[in-house]
C-alpha cells in the first residue's frame, strides 16, 4: 500500500516473454507504471514496442505460447499477476476492462449490440435479460450515444465507426471497473471523431473515477488527452512523467525523435527530422541485452551506452532511462 | 431483398436453359439420337414411326423445340429395359435414395460438428490430432472400399447386419418404420456419411480455429464471459452460416454420391438405376437422370443462396 | 521460386514426421509401380499366361507357375501381387496424366480470366464455379455415359471433373497478384502482357497449385477406382485396382476375402499417403496460426 488509497492500476517490473524459433523474445521487459483513480496515462511507442502486449498482460490475455513471466500487476493494491484463469475471468470486465482497436472486428457482426452487451452484464451479475438490457441502455447513454434504446437493436455494421467505439467503451464501463485498458481505440477513426471520443473519455474519467491506460502510437492524442505519459521502446519504459512536461521538454532522445516527427510542430516546407533505422541489439547468447536498447538508432550514442542505463529523475515526476539525456531547453 | 430473389431466380432459369441445350446437343447432335430414343430391338416400322413422332428428320433447332416441350411436360420417353415411362420410374426410386441421403447427412452432422468444434477449440490436444487424422482417413479412402470393409466386418465376421437390399417399405415409400428396415439402412447410411464426415470435421475445425483467434473472442474474454458462453454465443453463431451453406450444397453432392453406396449395398435407389442404365445402355433413363439432377442442383443452390441471405444480417441489408 | 525458398520449404515440411513417412511411402509406391514389369512374377494382362486352374488360390499357395502367390490369386487365375502392381501402375499413370492435363487447362483458364478480367473473366469463373458445385463423380458418370468406355474417355472424364479446381485456385492467386502495384507498374511499361503473365503472375500461382495437384492426383486415383468398380472405368482386360476389387466382391461373403481386400489396401494406402503429403505441403505453403 503506497498511500491511503492505492492507485487504481500499478505495474511493477512486468515481464512477458514469447518463445520463438530463435530464442525467447521479451516483449515486455520490466515495465513499471502507476495510474491513480480518475487519471489517464498514455502509453506511447511504435509498433513492436510491446505496448499492446503490456495491455494484454494486465488482463491475462496474452496469446499462448507467450506468457507473463515476472513482475506484479496491482489492481487497487492487489496483485493479480499469476492468478488462475477462473479468478482472472471474474475480474475481467468487472474490475478491469479493455477496449480494442477496431470495433468492427471486436463486436460480433452477427449479434445485435443489445445481445452482446447484455451478455457482458450477465457475465458478472446474474440479473434478468431485461434488467441487463436496461443497464446496457444506461451505459450507452453515459457515453453520449443518442437514442440508446434503438441502438441496442442494431447490428454493428449499422453504426458508424465512432459510434461503435463508444459502444465498446460503454461495454467496458458496464461494471464500473477500476481501470480500463484502451489499445489504440481511435487509430481506426477519423480525426474529427477521434476528438469527440477523447473528450468523452476525459469526461468519463473525471466523472466516474475510472483510470485509463491509453495505448497509442500517436503523440498528439497523448498531448490532448493524457495526464501522464510513459514512452516505451523495445519492451522498456524509456521516459515517463506528466504529459505536458515530457512533450514540452523531452529528456530521452527517442522521445525527442517522436515529438520531432510530428508534422504540426514544424514550419511548412522544412524537412522533418528522421529517425535512423535499426533494430534493438540482441544479447550475447540470445538472451536480453543489458545495455540501452535504443543505442543502435540514437544520434547521441556513446560507448558506455552498452551498459545498463540509469533511471534519472528530472523533478516534477519526470524521469528517463538514459546515459546521456537531453538538456532542458533554455 | 426482392430484387435479390428475382435476380437469383432469373439466373437459375438461365442455367437450366443452358443445361437443357447442352444435354440436347450432347445427346442429339453428338450422340446418335436414334439410339437414344429407339429400342435396339424395335422393328423397322416402329423405328420409322418414332422418327416421325420425335421429328428426328427435322432440322436441329426444331428438334430442340420438341425436346424442350417434351421435357417441360415431363415426357422423357420410355425406358428400354423396363418399358415404362421414365419419369415415374425414376421418381419411384426417389424415396429410397432420399432416406439414405438424409440419414447419411444427419450422421455426418451429428458427429462432425461437435468433433470439429472440439478439434478447433483445442487444436493442440492429442484427441484433436486423432480426430484430424481420422477425418483425413474418412475422405481419403474411397467410399466403395469402406463399404466393402463394413460388409466384411459386420456381415461376414459378426453376422449382425445384412449385406444388402432394403427393408420393408411403408408409409411415404420409406423403410424407416420397421426394425428390419433399420438394420438394412444402417450400414449404407454409415458408409455414405463417412466421406462427408471427414470433410465436415475439417471445415468446422477451420472455422472454429478462425473464430477462436478472432478479435471478437478476445473481446468477449476481456469482458469476462465464461468460456462456455464464448463458444456458445460467438463460435456457434459465426460458424453456423458457412456450415448451413456447405450443408445445403453437400446434399446434392451426397445424393449423387449415393450411386456408389447403392451399388455396393444393392440398395434399390435412383443411383443404382442410373448405373444399370449406363451399363445396359438404357439411354432415356440416363438423359432424364441428368436433367433431373441438374435441376435438383440448381434448385438447391438457389435455396442455399436465399437462406444465406436470410441468415447473414450483413447481406439482408442490401 | 529460388533455391532458398525450396530449402526453407523442405525444412518446414520436415517438421511433421508423419508427412515425411508419407512422402517416403509415395516414392516407394511410385517406384514399385514403375518397376512393375520387372519385379512382378507374372504379367496379368497376358491372357495366355493365365490358367483358370489357379483361380482363387489362397495367399501363400503355389500355383501352376511354381512360384508362391504371396497374395493369392483372383477369380481368373491372376497372381494378385502382380495384378496389384500393374494396377497401381495403371492407376498412377492415368491419375498423374489426367492431373497434369487438368492442371494445364485449368491454370490457363484461371490465369487468363484473372489477367483479362472483365466480361470474359466473369463468365469463365461463373462456369467454373458452377462446375465446382457439381460432384466429380456425377460429371465423370455423365461423360462416360455419353462418350462410352475406354482409356481416352476415362481421361477426358477425369480432366473434365478436375480442371475446375485448378482454374479456381489459379484465378484466386493470380487475381490477388494482379491487383498488386508492381503488376500495374509492369503493365504500364512496353513489356508485353504475355511477359507479365509469364514472369509475374504464373510463379506466384505455382505454390498453391502444387498443393492442389497433389490432392487431385489422389482424388483421381480414387475416382478412377470408383468408376472401375462400377464397371464404367477401364476395360476388363486391363484390370485396375477398382476392377480387381469389384471382381472379388462376390467372393467376400464366402470367405475368399483376399481378392478384394489386398487391392483395396493398396488403394487405400496410396491415396492416404498422397493426401498426407498434400496436407503438409499446404501447411508449408500457407502456414496457419503458429501451433
Amino acid at each position: 500500500m503506497s498511500g491511503p488509497v492505492p492507485p487504481a492500476l500499478e505495474l511493477r517490473g512486468l515481464r512477458t516473454e514469447f518463445p520463438g524459433r530463435g530464442g525467447v523474445v521479451r516483449a515486455v521487459d520490466g515495465v513499471s507504471l502507476r495510474i491513480e483513480r480518475g487519471r489517464i496515462l498514455g502509453l506511447v511507442g511504435e509498433s513492436g514496442s510491446g505496448k499492446s502486449v503490456t495491455g494484454f498482460s494486465i488482463l491475462g490475455l496474452v496469446e499462448p505460447p507467450g506468457r507473463v513471466t515476472g513482475g506484479e500487476v496491482l489492481l487497487e493494491g492487489v496483485n493479480i499477476a499469476g492468478l488462475p484463469q477462473g479468478a482472472m475471468r471474474r475480474l475481467r470486465g468487472a474490475r478491469v476492462a479493455m477496449v480494442f482497436q477496431d470495433p468492427l472486428m471486436t463486436l460480433n457482426p452477427v449479434l445485435r449490440i443489445g445481445t452482446q452487451m447484455a451478455a457482458a452484464v450477465r457475465a458478472h451479475d446474474p440479473v434478468s435479460r431485461k434488467a441487463a438490457l436496461g443497464r446496457a441502455r444506461d451505459a450507452l447513454a453515459t457515453v453520449g450515444i443518442p437514442s440508446p434504446a434503438e441502438r441496442l437493436e442494431a447490428y454493428p455494421h449499422q453504426l458508424s465507426g465512432g459510434m461503435r467505439q463508444r459502444v465498446a467503451i460503454a461495454t467496458a464501463l458496464l461494471h464500473r471497473p477500476a481501470a480500463i485498458i484502451a489499445d489504440e481505440p481511435t487509430t481506426a477513426l477519423d480525426v474529427s471523431i477521434q476528438g469527440q471520443i477523447l473528450a468523452e473519455v476525459r469526461r468519463l474519467a473525471d466523472e466516474t473515477g475510472t483510470a485509463f491506460l491509453w495505448i497509442t502510437h500517436d503523440l498528439s492524442v497523448v498531448s490532448s488527452l493524457a495526464d501522464d505519459v510513459c514512452v516505451m521502446y523495445a519492451g522498456r519504459v524509456v521516459e515517463r512523467g506528466p504529459a505536458a512536461r515530457v512533450i514540452a521538454a523531452p529528456r530521452h532522445p527517442y522521445t525527442a525523435a517522436l515529438i520531432g516527427s510530428v508534422p504540426s510542430g514544424h514550419e511548412p516546407g522544412t524537412r522533418l527530422p528522421q529517425l535512423a533505422a535499426g533494430a534493438p541489439p540482441r544479447g550475447a547468447d540470445g538472451g536480453p541485452d543489458p545495455g540501452c536498447s535504443f543505442r543502435t538508432r540514437c544520434p547521441r550514442a556513446q560507448p558506455d551506452c552498452a551498459l545498463p542505463p540509469p533511471d534519472l529523475d528530472f523533478g516534477a515526476g519526470q524521469s528517463a532511462l538514459c546515459h546521456h539525456p537531453l538538456e532542458a531547453p533554455a | 431483398m426482392t430484387a435479390f430473389l428475382l435476380g437469383r431466380l432469373a439466373q437459375a432459369a438461365l442455367v437450366m436453359l443452358v443445361m437443357s441445350v447442352l444435354v440436347f446437343l450432347g445427346v442429339y447432335a453428338i450422340g446418335n439420337p436414334i439410339d437414344v430414343l429407339i429400342d435396339p430391338a424395335a422393328t423397322q416400322a416402329m423405328r420409322a414411326a418414332i422418327i416421325r413422332q420425335y421429328g428426328l428428320d427435322l432440322p436441329l433447332w426444331q428438334q430442340y423445340g420438341h425436346f424442350l416441350g417434351n421435357v417441360l411436360r415431363g415426357d422423357f420417353g420410355n425406358s428400354f429395359v423396363f418399358r415404362i415411362p421414365v419419369l415415374p420410374l425414376i421418381l419411384s426410386r426417389l424415396p429410397a435414395t432420399l432416406e439414405l441421403t438424409v440419414l447419411a447427412l444427419l450422421i455426418a452432422a451429428a458427429f462432425g460438428i461437435p468433433l470439429g468444434i472440439w478439434a478447433g477449440y483445442r487444436p493442440e490436444a492429442r484427441s484433436s490430432r486423432a480426430i484430424m487424422a481420422l477425418s483425413t482417413l474418412g475422405f481419403s479412402v474411397p467410399t466403395f472400399w469402406i463399404g466393402l470393409l463394413l460388409i466384411l466386418f459386420f456381415t461376414v465376421e459378426l453376422r449382425w447386419l445384412p449385406s444388402g437390399g432394403r427393408g420393408p417399405v411403408g408409409w411415404l415409400g420409406l423403410s424407416i418404420w420397421t426394425r428390419e428396415g433399420w438394420t438394412h439402412l444402417l450400414l449404407p447410411a454409415l458408409n455414405l456419411s463417412l466421406f462427408k464426415l471427414g470433410l465436415l470435421i475439417r471445415l468446422v475445425r477451420a472455422g472454429t480455429e478462425e473464430v477462436m483467434g478472432s478479435e471478437h473472442v478476445r473481446f468477449a474474454r476481456a469482458q469476462g464471459l465464461p468460456e462456455r458462453q464464448v463458444v456458445g454465443l460467438h463460435v456457434l453463431k459465426n460458424i453456423g452460416i458457412p456450415i448451413v451453406t456447405i450443408f445445403g450444397l453437400e446434399f446434392g453432392s451426397t445424393l449423387a454420391f449415393a450411386v456408389v453406396t447403392e451399388t455396393v449395398f444393392n440398395w434399390p435407389g435412383m443411383g443404382k438405376l442410373v448405373i444399370e442404365s449406363i451399363t445396359s445402355l438404357d439411354r432415356p433413363v440416363m438423359v432424364a437422370y441428368l436433367i433431373l439432377v441438374v435441376l435438383l442442383f440448381v434448385a438447391i443452390n438457389l435455396f442455399v443462396e436465399l437462406t444465406y441471405g436470410l441468415l447473414d444480417p450483413r447481406v439482408r441489408a442490401r | 521460386m529460388n533455391r532458398e525458398a525450396l530449402v526453407e520449404g523442405w525444412q518446414e515440411y520436415r517438421r511433421s514426421p508423419v508427412a515425411v513417412a508419407a512422402l517416403a511411402l509415395v516414392v516407394a509406391i511410385a517406384l514399385l509401380a514403375l518397376l512393375a514389369p520387372w519385379i512382378a512374377p507374372q504379367d496379368p494382362y497376358d491372357q495366355s499366361a493365365l490358367d483358370l486352374m489357379d483361380a482363387r488360390l489362397e495367399p501363400g499357395s503355389i500355383g501352376s507357375g511354381e512360384y508362391v502367390h504371396w497374395l493369392g490369386t483372383d477369380n481368373a487365375g491372376r497372381d494378385l501381387l502382380s495384378a496389384i502392381l500393374y494396377g497401381l501402375r495403371l492407376s498412377l499413370a492415368i491419375a498423374v496424366t489426367a492431373g497434369i492435363v487438368a492442371l494445364t487447362v485449368g491454370t490457363a483458364i484461371g490465369l487468363s480470366a484473372a489477367y483479362y478480367g472483365g466480361w470474359f473473366g466473369a463468365v469463365a469463373m461463373r462456369v467454373v464455379d458452377l462446375q465446382l458445385s457439381l460432384p466429380a463423380i456425377l460429371l465423370a458418370l455423365v461423360l462416360v455415359a455419353v462418350l462410352g468406355q475406354g482409356v481416352p474417355q476415362l481421361m477426358a472424364a477425369l480432366v473434365a471433373a478436375q480442371y475446375a479446381y485448378f482454374a479456381r485456385t489459379a484465378f484466386g492467386a493470380a487475381s490477388a497478384e494482379r491487383r498488386k502495384d508492381y503488376v500495374e507498374a509492369a503493365l504500364s511499361t512496353p513489356l508485353s502482357g504475355a511477359r507479365v503473365l509469364w514472369r509475374h503472375l504464373l510463379p506466384n500461382t505455382l505454390p498453391p497449385l502444387i498443393v492442389v495437384v497433389t490432392v487431385q492426383i489422389a482424388t483421381a486415383i480414387s475416382l478412377e477406382a470408383t468408376l472401375s468398380f462400377l464397371g464404367l472405368g477401364l476395360p476388363v482386360t486391363r484390370p485396375s485396382l477398382g476392377l480387381l476389387i469389384a471382381n472379388g466382391f462376390q467372393f467376400m461373403l464366402s470367405g475368399r476375402y483376399w481378392i478384394s481386400v489386398y487391392p483395396g489396401i493398396a488403394l487405400m494406402v496410396t491415396v492416404l499417403a498422397i493426401n498426407l503429403v498434400g496436407d503438409q505441403l499446404r501447411q508449408v505453403i500457407n502456414p496457419r496460426r503458429r501451433r
